[in-house]
């Protein structure tokens, strides 16, 4: 098993027929991901990457014809509100928005829906998930991974390949890896993918990674304090040199008010028993201090 | 984007909220001319506040009551040019002094653990509400607007009464409404008047007569959502922008100028804050926070060269690249190219992995003043040691 997405994922890419969904459809053919069906309205009848996937002009038809569960977005900030509704209507369950600078009242509008229909959104803003082995959805390069037992779960990307990689040259491989993506307002929290972990035979540790800015990682180490109190656990939390008041990139990236400041992320990290790296590379060394063995 | 009182209050004026007249001076005369205005309509004092993005303009002297023209022209004079918090002040609000009776607070704002629109109200105005929030939590009120709905008019009244504004409810509940229609005209993710405030002024009967006034306004706009309003990207503050910062935007480059000496070019906000953090761990200390984005095109890397460089205080300059969607080979020619157009010789720490990283490899093998690194760790190291050798001559 693996969590989101698996050997069993049957994807819908929106946007297939673009710049960047052509080129990441293809790197997920590659990596063996099940890709069953591409949307571009207007572009339904043809087929995309050499004519290994059939595009339909929209996600209903899509999912008709060929069962697609989950879903990536790779459609313009303007257009892909209206795509995750899309496939939200489809009946798609699994949604990953790749797609950044939505305007966040726009993501506002949407959650309800996504929620009311017991689907589940990740991103926007996000590199995606990856299960090593099975399937990669997203943006995030197959080549760094390895097949394991670690979860991971991380508001950044490239940071996350950083430790990624760090974890795959260690001999540490990874169940699933799930970027949530670095908006302020995101489908999924921390503790949505730490739930999904939990429930996961196959996923013995986990690497958090976060970054200044919200109270998400103050809430997902209450919530593993709690829920995961044996899980071995090691994170890493980008930012702590900072200066306030400045948005680092990400949107959700700012210290403000004297909240979301690293130093009171690592305290709630530490006191729920969280061992939090200085560098990515600290990672692995962490991990198998608590006892993580190569796989 | 942050923006000016003076902006925020026209957002607020033109969804029809009552915010007493105001004048912007970039000089003294004009404060005086403002002034003289203002006191010849009756107003006994008026106020002359720094228009800067930063908070604590209070504190810093920044705003001040005068009562005579001369009077305000010479304060105006002191507070355009002073330095609040790194900026310089080069305008000024003037306006009638308000008579106030009393003053609340109220606000709206992106939840996003809620991923609502969070309304804070507060009975007592005029100070920062974090201070309050952490004093006295249970003064604020806290309530949700529907994303869908929007602030329902018994919120809007929960609101006024709370506030104690029972004796200006209609008002209340207009300005409560009006702060939920700016937020969302505009794509604001902070609405906040504070103070908000009853104020004495006289009736046309000359009578004294109490009203809602917005006497502060504050607004920050969502970036992302700035292209679908051309309008308000005329009220970027052009006046408080480093002239990098006009270059980095235009070429789509997060960057934030810092204090230290080591230029940093990265892939990424997350991996571009650590490697920030890791330099500074290392004893180092960073130029800048850079994130190039997603592509990391040759002339993107070029241009982001020129950002660094335009800092004279950098004396090394450390590349970190995680090629996913960015090709390492890509970024390697715009650095050998961006070398080669360099007036200054900054020593450089080149570190390429992910995509294309061998073929890069070979592209900055050889070139000279560019050094290379496998782990982000030694790329760092290199950095910081190169920042601390003397300088070649260029």
């Amino acid at each position: 098993m693996s969590i989101l997405v698996g050997s069993e994922t049957r994807l819908l890419v929106q946007g297939i027929t673009g710049r960047e969904g052509a080129f990441h459809a293809g790197q997920m053919l590659e990596y063996g991901t099940n890709i069953v069906a591409g949307v571009t309205p207007g572009k339904g009848g043809r087929t995309a990457l050499d004519g290994s996937v059939p595009v339909f002009d929209t996600c209903w038809r899509a999912a008709q014809e060929t069962g697609a569960d989950t879903s990536v977005i790779y459609v313009p900030a303007s257009g892909a509100p209206d795509a995750i509704l899309e496939a939200v209507g489809a009946g798609i369950r699994t949604i990953f928005c790749i797609t950044e600078h939505i305007p966040a009242l726009d993501m506002l509008k949407v959650m309800p829906l996504v929620a009311a229909a017991g689907a589940r959104l990740i991103g926007p803003n996000c590199p995606g998930a990856t299960s090593p082995g099975r399937a990669k959805v997203g943006i995030i390069p197959g080549s760094i991974h390895r097949e394991g037992r670690v979860g991971l779960v991380s508001r950044s990307g490239t940071l996350t390949y950083e430790v990624v990689q760090a974890l795959t040259d260690a001999g540490i491989g990874q169940s699933t890896c799930v970027g949530i993506g670095g908006d302020p307002i995101v489908g999924s929290t921390f503790i949505d993918i730490l739930e999904l972990f939990r429930d996961d035979p196959e996923t013995d540790a986990l690497v958090l990674m976060g970054e200044i800015g919200g109270n998400a990682e103050e809430l997902a180490a209450t919530w593993k304090a709690e829920h995961l109190p044996d899980t071995p656990m090691v994170a890493f939390i980008a930012g702590r040199t900072a200066p306030p008041g400045r948005r680092m990139g990400h949107a959700g990236a700012i210290i403000s008010g004297g909240s979301g400041s690293a130093e009171d992320k690592i305290a709630a990290l530490v006191a729920a028993g969280v061992p939090v790296a200085e560098s990515p590379s600290q990672i692995p060394r962490l991990l198998a201090e608590a006892g993580v063995r190569p796989s | 984007m942050k923006i000016q009182e003076a902006d925020a209050k026209s957002l607020l004026l033109a969804q029809g909220l009552p915010v007493p007249p105001w004048a912007v001076a970039r000089t003294a005369a004009q404060a005086r001319t403002a002034a003289e205005r203002f006191l010849a309509g009756g107003a006994e004092e008026v106020v002359i506040k720094a228009q800067v993005l930063v908070g604590g303009r209070g504190k810093a002297g920044g705003v001040k009551l005068a009562s005579e023209p001369a009077e305000a022209e010479r304060i105006a004079s002191s507070i355009l040019g002073m330095d609040i918090k790194g900026i310089t002040v080069r305008k000024v609000l003037v306006a009638a002094a308000a008579d106030i009776v009393r003053e609340v607070y109220l606000a709206c704002v992106l939840d996003r653990d809620a991923r609502k629109v969070l309304f804070m109200g507060a009975a007592q105005g005029g100070v920062e509400i974090e201070a309050l929030a952490a004093e006295d939590p249970d003064a604020i009120t806290y309530l949700h607007a529907h994303p869908h709905l929007g602030l329902l008019d018994y919120q809007a009244r929960l609101l006024a009464f709370q506030l104690g504004l029972d004796a200006h409810l209609k008002d209340a509940v207009t300005v409560a409404q009006g702060l939920y229609a700016t937020m969302l005209d505009n794509d604001a993710d902070l609405v906040e008047v504070n103070p908000l405030a009853i104020v004495r002024e006289r009736g046309t009967d000359g009578s004294a007569v109490e009203r809602l006034q917005c006497l502060d306004a504050k607004i920050t706009l969502d970036d992302s959502a700035l292209h679908r309003h051309p309008g308000l990207e005329e009220l970027r503050d052009l006046d408080e922008e480093d002239p990098v910062d006009i270059e980095a935007r235009a070429q789509g480059i997060s960057f934030i100028r810092l204090e230290g000496d080591i230029g940093c070019m990265v892939n990424g906000a997350g991996l571009a804050m650590a490697t920030m953090d890791l330099v500074k761990r290392a004893g180092g200390q960073p130029a800048n926070f850079l994130d190039i984005g997603g592509g990391a095109r040759s002339d993107k890397v070029a241009a982001a060269m020129r950002l660094i460089l335009a800092d004279p205080s950098v004396r090394a300059i450390l590349v970190n690249i995680f090629g996913g969607i960015a090709r390492g080979d890509e970024v390697a020619r715009g650095l050998v190219e961006a070398r080669s157009q360099q007036a200054r010789h900054v020593p450089m720490v080149v570190r390429i992995v992910g995509t294309n990283a061998d073929l890069a490899a070979d592209i900055l093998r050889g070139s000279e003043g560019i050094e290379t690194a496998t782990s982000l760790d030694e790329a760092v190291e290199k950095a910081v040691a190169a920042s601390r050798r003397e300088m070649a001559p260029a």
